[in-house]
């Protein structure tokens, strides 16, 4: 008979299958769509094997992939580690050569802020309401950063959210983009921004440093990997490290991360009625981050001679690249030979920084 | 008079669309260059015949860096 009472088969329940076809989901959008595949693969099958029943994988204490989610997680080790990779890949040129453009990034974080208190009159606590709105930074990192350590049991729902919402910046942003912008502004042909040299390049990592984390030290595990891998890349001399930063050491943490996110969505934890909304604040926060930036470009534009294209200010919310390449797109469509996908880097690279500034200061006040 | 075409934007060098000594039209396609992952098509900013093509296919080329002279 013990046998039997081992048969998985046996203790599958209706919530199990139900995850499943949510696991499925993700590896059809990851395989078949490409929708962020190097996340939404191992996201996929996490969901999968979570729940399954008896496998003890997510057990504390003793299961394979709790350790995963314990030490990687838990302890603050694999978002920091992927954000010295995604400094070792940023060129912060586009950002310096017009540093106006990085309002536009903290403009963008509005969707957090406003989500933040949306999601309170919704009936979330304090530290739920933050992990939710902060998806408005589409941020993946930054996401799970915050959520495991406000909200862990939030963590699978708004890390599968904001990596959802990055995969379809290109269909949720055009919309919002031109409804608030005219033909006009569109077509605005921003003047060639001027050259950055790499001492400004080399100085700016050590700078952004040495300002954020003192005026917001909860930000410190992000920003710090952040800039090394950036100092690594800009210095030059450790060619080895910038490689290992941006490509094997991120593919290691991208696996773990991917994961072990997936696996945190039990069906206990994700099919509860609170997920939905979830969904939705997190997509309102993101279009009204969409929204701001534009509004703020246009504001602006009513002081300086030298116009922004409203566009640029979408790419404020910190999906990069893909944010650009929306605002290229898009100014491309008004005028063939507008080229804005360098201006659109400065506020998403600030968008990015501004979200890590974010959720830094929700740490601090409900940390 | 001559008219050089500038890189709009640093990327590589995907594909060149005309060869020396055609006729071009102002907004006619010249070369398709890829930055960031993604492809962007350099127009013709004005009528005249290719004299020169510097860009070389699979190569980098730097923000404002010659492409190719219009006559």
């Amino acid at each position: 008979m013990a046998f039997f009472e081992q048969l998985g088969i046996l203790a599958v329940t209706p919530g199990m299958v139900v995850m499943w076809l949510i696991g499925l989901t993700l590896i059809y959008l990851a395989v078949s769509r490409e929708y962020e595949p190097l996340l939404l693969l191992p996201i996929g099958f996490g969901v999968l094997v979570a729940n399954l029943p008896l496998t003890g994988l997510m057990s504390p204490g003793e299961g394979l992939i709790w350790r995963f989610y314990h030490y990687g997680v838990e302890w603050e080790v694999i978002p920091p580690l992927i954000f010295l990779g995604l400094g070792a890949h940023t060129d912060f040129g586009p950002l310096l050569s017009q540093p106006r453009l990085i309002f536009l990034g903290a403009a963008a974080q509005g969707g957090v802020y406003l989500t933040f208190f949306a999601s309170q009159a919704f009936g979330f606590t304090l530290q739920e309401s933050a992990t939710i709105g902060i998806i408005g930074g589409a941020d993946g990192p930054t996401t799970i950063f915050l959520a495991a350590q406000l909200a862990p049991h939030l963590l699978g729902a708004c890390a599968v959210a904001a990596y959802s919402y990055m995969a379809l910046v290109p269909i949720i942003q055009p919309p919002i983009m031109r409804l608030l912008t005219t033909e006009q502004e569109r077509k605005i042909r921003m003047k060639k921004a001027r050259k950055v040299t790499a001492r400004e390049k080399l100085l700016f990592p050590l700078a952004a440093t040495l300002v954020i984390v003192l005026l917001v030290p909860a930000s410190a595990p992000l920003i710090a990997m952040f800039m090394l891998g950036n100092l690594f890349r800009e210095s030059k001399v450790v060619e080895r490290l910038t490689d290992t930063a941006q490509n094997a050491l991120m593919n290691i943490v991208t696996i773990f991360l991917g994961l072990t996110v997936g696996a945190t969505m039990s069906a206990d934890a994700f099919l509860r009625g609170d997920v939905i909304f979830i969904f939705v604040l997190g997509l309102v926060a993101f279009a009204v981050s969409t929204a701001c930036g534009v509004l703020l470009a246009k504001l602006m534009n009513l002081f300086t001679s030298d116009k922004i294209n409203p566009l640029v200010g979408a790419a404020g919310v910190s999906a990069v690249p893909m944010a650009a390449r929306v605002a290229h797109k898009m100014g491309a469509e008004a005028d063939k030979k507008n080229y804005l996908l360098m201006f659109a880097m400065g506020p998403n690279l600030s968008g990015v920084i501004g979200t890590v500034i974010a959720a830094g200061i929700f740490l601090t006040m409900l940390g | 008079m001559a008219e050089e075409v500038l890189a709009p934007l640093a990327g590589k060098v995907l594909s060149v669309a005309v060869a020396v000594g055609a006729i071009v039209e102002e907004d006619d396609e010249l070369l398709v260059l890829e930055a960031m992952k993604m492809e962007t098509v350099v127009y013709a900013p004005a009528d005249g015949t290719v004299l020169a093509i510097q860009a070389q296919v699979g190569h980098q080329v730097e923000e404002d860096g010659p492409l190719m002279t219009i006559d």
